[in-house]
């Protein structure tokens, strides 16, 4: 591995190696999302071991590693006990920071920050938060306006945000954030 | 007047790049007692011995050191050439410069410093040498095979033929093996009993062989060439000489619905069975867990039946001893249960089945009489599945090693299933194929190309049942790692081989290494595939790690041969470093008190007594005494006498004090 | 749980209260994060979760029983991250400036039901529930089984034991731990519709008169996405999903506002022999 390639990255990061994959293709077998996928994982860790930076690349910027569900199946099942969600998180991380985002992930993508932006803002999830927030930055407006009045009238809707105290500590932790994906 | 010599070697440059040799030898020139120092390349070749020899006969030395590898590589070189030079070999001892130093650190002065510590303290160990002589020890000419599959059975037949006497020792009722469940073998698909059973008759009639089936191996001690063995013969519960195997009771017994061993689960057995009808011996045992009549009391219809009276419910495991000069251990493998697998149901599943279990089902006396057919609703799969290395290369399994026979086998099934089911489907989901004997390639390509088996490259992540079928979760990973959805009638699991439950106990039964896999281990795994780091031991088989069928003979036939060998001698030398108690001038006669201690802690059951009469008969004293057959040279008796009326001849306590006061005495 | 998963909440609190158990909140809990901090920044999905170790720590509880499986993993996987790595540990204490030890045991709410309720369950159920039910295990509460240690991770038997206790059966089927689709509720809900539908064929294919379930994710996917789901299979199903503590609160004759089962999108019809 040189230093300049994505597995060495990962290594460094996840303490993953790449290398002992032998290509069985038990994760992509068990994948739920497999068929949805351009990229299989089996063929992402190949890609990632052949070192080739157009394959990098292409990796950071497929459709893949944000369907990837992290349901831990492969890694659950993988002979050779690769943690391949943990890398699938590594490349995520990375592909967010390099502005790799697949076309069709923008809305994953903003669903998790919308998510994140109202844990940063209240400390708690806010369900009502966490959808105003994603119609808005998704453009999806619409989306689910069928299911808020079933919601509301079962009494699932919380208006509003729960608060937690110690707003202060928990800012520190959104703050100086490293960059993990060096 | 000591006079040693002291032979530096640089054994190439495995000493010389780390030590600098010349300044030990220079050192060791100026040591008291020390007539000649020199060093060479390469002291085991046959120019380095000549040195010693010459040095021997020129200087008249009287003990010799040589600074090179571990004794255990070269110390019987050394001594030979210095016992053809007309020094007594035990007064040459070897300084290990290689292994305790130049292999384990850097160069630099304390390396050399510490050569020449090492060096030193051998020179004075020396000093102390007395000259012995090897012991010879008779040797029993009779051999114990444990295990009666086909290494047992090859082991057997070529010690028999070389003229000696062989006990074959087997634990289940007959001789065969796993090799007498297969249904046809790879590559030329002979039938598997029609090639066995021929060698199994020969087995049971040979003049020189005694065979011991439902028998294991209750203890063993002595050593080569003097080994007594303890052999529990299970009690049968039928007398063997009266029974005539008319086979009546099996047919008679209420008790039918045992699951048959012999048929992997997927047959039946009654409680007095003969476990297949080819059996040797083809005489029943009573499987008393199973017998009404052990339980309960109550049937005994077989003593009704049997016409010879041959039934005997009062038999009793019986304990044999036997004397024998060395052991071959043939005792077989194993292969991981459908129930090991989660990700494949957890065994719960009657359809998905491990390669064995496929064996039974193509074999023409199976459960099926050759026909494939589902254990769960006996019809004929249109669709079958194979999946290899299940697992095998498998580290989240505990097995990281590849079982070797299995991609062959997967073939030989997907063809015998193609041939005797005419339109069917079979896949094989596999990694590699590891087809590398004589034939084994063209084989596997026969499958594919002939037999149209449809070979797809990546492994099955989940099996699971829906609506009486099998769902195969399967990838093609030459196909840009397509997912593959197959809807088999039955999956195959080509399992692991694995070492069979108990080994750990009978390696630790008979002192012999074995794995983390608890296969046993080879003495070394290039060059002494057959014997053990025990001498007198042999493998053969799939014991020392999973193998076909032409390996386990061939390996069987090896571990004859070093019987043979062993044979062939009249005695046995033995290395004379072993334990003996003192004898001095009357009225002492020796320092022991007669406390035993020694005997207590000596694990070899080495020490005994000995009595020290007078002139007139009387007993005046009562002392220990070391069998010289028996002793293994470990000291443990040494360290427990508290008169020091014990040592070990060539690592004697005034030997052993030297060195140490030669390491710390540094001027 | 005041939100989408309000009846779980309420139904865990319902037989607790009944049986005598005090449940109490960690002082001041935050949000762990769940599959959106450790997509998107790792620090952050270690540190929300191990805010919530220390806070419990503080408060000196010595066991954490954690109702919701996406939380439950997460703040394992936390304990294990910081028992592996001590550097990032200390870092991580720094950032919260409050000492962690990280030695409290966590259990997911099957454990804890394993632990104080299965003992007194022959005592508490009044009201047997005899239906085939399908208990639904989800991803998280069972893998990565390296770090989560069950027994028979991909044939989970723990709700499954709870439900025989209930006088139920709980059916043999071979879709207990596949995906339903989780966070992709809101972003993708077609692919939740494809895999909980897998799911809810199977369960109804093989006899299941009710889906029980231990994630509110789950739950949501199966529920709630219901539309989703019959949109993927091409036909109305009806199969109702409740929450294994629902269940519990059912049998032991607790009325059935009280555990929130009002609450669902698919009618919950499963009536109790009174």
């Amino acid at each position: 591995m040189n230093k300049e390639d994505l597995s060495f990255k990962i290594k460094q990061s996840t303490d993953v190696n790449v290398r002992e994959c032998y290509q069985c293709g038990k994760c992509t077998a068990g994948c739920p999302l497999a068929e949805h996928m351009d990229l299989r994982p089996s063929v992402i860790m190949r890609m990632l071991q052949s070192g080739d930076k157009e394959d990098e690349d292409k990796i950071l910027r497929s459709l893949s590693i944000w369907l990837c569900l992290t349901c831990e199946t492969c890694y659950s099942r993988c002979p050779m006990e690769l943690d391949i969600p943990k890398i699938m998180d590594h490349l995520r991380q990375r592909s967010l920071a390099e502005g790799k985002v697949h076309h069709d992930a923008r809305n994953i993508v903003t669903f998790h920050k919308s998510f994140l932006n109202t844990v940063e803002r209240n400390g708690r999830l806010h369900e009502i938060g966490l959808v105003l927030d994603y119609k808005m930055h998704s453009g999806k407006l619409f989306q689910d306006i069928t299911v808020a009045p079933g919601m509301f009238s079962r009494g699932k809707l919380s208006i509003l945000p729960e608060q937690i105290k110690d707003k202060k500590g928990l800012s520190r932790l959104f703050k100086n954030q490293d960059k993990n994906t060096k | 007047m000591s006079k040693i010599g002291v032979f530096i070697c640089h054994c190439g440059e495995n000493i010389s790049a780390t030590v600098d040799v010349e300044k030990v030898a220079e050192v060791a020139g100026t040591l008291d007692g020390v007539e000649y120092s020199t060093h060479y390349k390469y002291m085991c070749s046959d120019p380095g011995q000549s040195l010693i020899k010459q040095t021997i006969k020129e200087k008249g030395l009287t003990g010799v050191v040589v600074a090179a590898c571990s004794p255990r590589m070269h110390e019987p070189t050394f001594r030979k050439a210095c016992a053809e030079a007309g020094l007594n070999p035990y007064l040459c001892e070897m300084a290990n410069l290689r292994e305790h130093c130049s292999w384990v650190h850097e160069k630099s002065d304390a390396t050399t410093q510490k050569a020449s510590d090492i060096v030193r303290t051998l020179v004075e160990k020396v000093k102390h040498n007395k000259p012995l002589q090897s012991i010879k020890v008779p040797i029993t000419k009779k051999a114990l095979v444990i295990g009666g599959g086909i290494a047992g059975i090859q082991a057997s037949l070529d010690i028999a033929n070389a003229g000696h006497q062989v006990v074959l020792v087997e634990k289940d009722p007959s001789i065969g093996g796993h090799m007498s469940q297969l249904s046809e073998t790879f590559p030329t698909l002979d039938c598997s009993q029609c090639i066995l059973t021929p060698r199994m008759v020969e087995v049971a009639q040979h003049p020189n062989i005694t065979m011991m089936t439902y028998s294991e191996l209750e203890k063993l001690e002595g050593s080569i060439g003097n080994f007594k063995a303890t052999i529990r013969k299970k009690a049968k519960s039928v007398d063997e000489k009266m029974c005539t195997g008319c086979g009546l009771c099996t047919t008679k017994c209420p008790n039918k619905k045992i699951p048959s061993e012999f048929n992997t689960g997927l047959g039946t057995r009654t409680a007095i069975y003969v476990p297949f009808p080819q059996a040797v011996p083809n005489k029943p045992v009573i499987d008393k867990a199973n017998c009404t009549y052990y339980q309960k009391g109550k049937c005994k219809i077989c003593e009704k039946t049997c016409p010879t009276g041959a039934i005997c419910f009062d038999q009793e495991d019986e304990f044999v001893e036997l004397e024998v000069g060395a052991i071959v251990v043939a005792t077989g493998f194993n292969v991981m249960e459908t129930s090991e697998f989660a990700e494949y149901g957890y065994g719960k599943y009657k359809d998905v089945i491990n390669g064995l279990q496929f064996e039974r089902l193509a074999s023409a006396s199976g459960p099926t009489l050759g026909e494939i057919r589902r254990p769960s609703d006996g019809k004929i799969p249109e669709k079958i599945v194979f999946i290899a290395c299940a697992g095998s290369r498998d580290p989240a399994k505990g097995k990281p090693y590849c079982s070797k026979i299995c991609c062959m086998y997967t073939a030989k099934h997907a063809m015998l299933y193609q041939h005797k089911v005419h339109g069917g489907h079979s896949y094989v989901f596999y990694m590699d194929i590891r087809a590398a004997g004589k034939n084994y390639d063209e084989f596997t390509r026969r499958a594919i190309v002939e037999d149209e088996v449809n070979y797809i490259r990546g492994r099955v992540s989940r099996v699971y049942e829906e609506n009486g079928k099998l769902i195969v979760k399967g990838v093609d990973t030459l196909l840009n790692a397509k997912p593959v959805e197959i809807e088999a009638d039955m999956v195959v699991l080509a399992t692991a081989g694995v070492a069979n439950p108990g080994s750990e106990e009978l390696a630790q039964r008979m002192h012999i290494s074995y794995d983390a896999y608890n296969f046993f281990s080879e003495a070394h795994p290039k060059l002494k595939p057959v014997e053990t780091n025990t001498v007198g031991i042999f493998l053969a088989g799939a014991c020392q790690a999973p193998k076909d069928i032409p390996e386990t003979v061939s390996q069987a036939s090896g571990a004859a041969a070093k019987v043979a060998i062993l044979f062939s001698q009249d005695e046995l030398s033995r290395d004379p470093a072993i334990a003996v108690v003192n004898r001095c001038a009357p009225p002492l006669f020796s320092t022991c008190v007669g406390c035993f201690m020694c005997a207590t802690a000596c694990p070899y059951n080495a020490i005994g007594e000995e009595l020290i009469k007078n002139r007139n008969g009387e007993v005046i004293k009562r002392v220990a005494k070391v069998n010289p057959g028996l002793c293994q040279g470990c000291g443990t008796c040494v360290a427990f006498c508290r008169s020091k009326s014990i040592d070990i001849d060539g690592y004697t306590n005034e030997q052993m004090y030297s060195e140490v006061m030669a390491l710390l005495n540094n001027d | 749980m005041t939100g989408s998963s309000r009846e779980y909440n309420e139904s865990l609190l319902a037989i607790s209260k009944a049986a005598g158990i005090e449940l109490v909140e960690i002082t001041d809990w935050n949000c762990c994060g769940a599959t959106a901090a450790h997509n998107l920044n790792k620090e952050l999905s270690v540190s929300l979760p191990a805010r919530n170790l220390a806070l419990a720590e503080f408060d000196g509880m010595e066991e954490l029983v954690v109702p919701c499986a996406a939380c439950y993993n997460r703040l394992v996987m936390t304990q294990h991250e910081l028992n592996e790595d001590s550097n990032l540990k200390a870092r991580i204490a720094e950032k919260l400036k409050m000492p962690l030890k990280n030695s409290i045991k966590i259990l997911n709410v099957l454990q804890f039901l394993e632990k104080y309720f299965i003992p007194r369950l022959d005592e508490l159920v009044k009201y047997p529930l005899t239906y085939d039910v399908a208990c639904y295990y989800g991803c998280l509460l069972v893998r990565p089984n390296k770090v989560m240690h069950v027994e028979r991770w991909e044939d989970p038997m723990a709700m499954d034991i709870i439900m025989q206790k209930l006088g139920a059966n709980a059916i043999d089927w071979p879709f207990k731990t596949e995906c339903c689709g989780a966070g992709f509720s809101v972003s993708k809900p077609e692919i939740v519709g494809e895999l909980s539908g897998k799911i809810v064929r199977n369960a109804v294919g093989n006899g299941a008169k009710a889906i029980v379930v231990a994630c509110p994710m789950c739950h949501s996917n199966l529920d709630m996405r219901r539309p989703a789901i019959e949109s993927y299979l091409n036909k109305k199903v009806d199969i109702p999903v409740i929450y294994i503590t629902q269940a519990i609160a059912l049998a032991m004759g607790i009325a059935p506002k009280e555990a929130g089962i009002q609450r669902h999108f698919v009618p919950v019809n499963l009536t109790v022999n009174r």
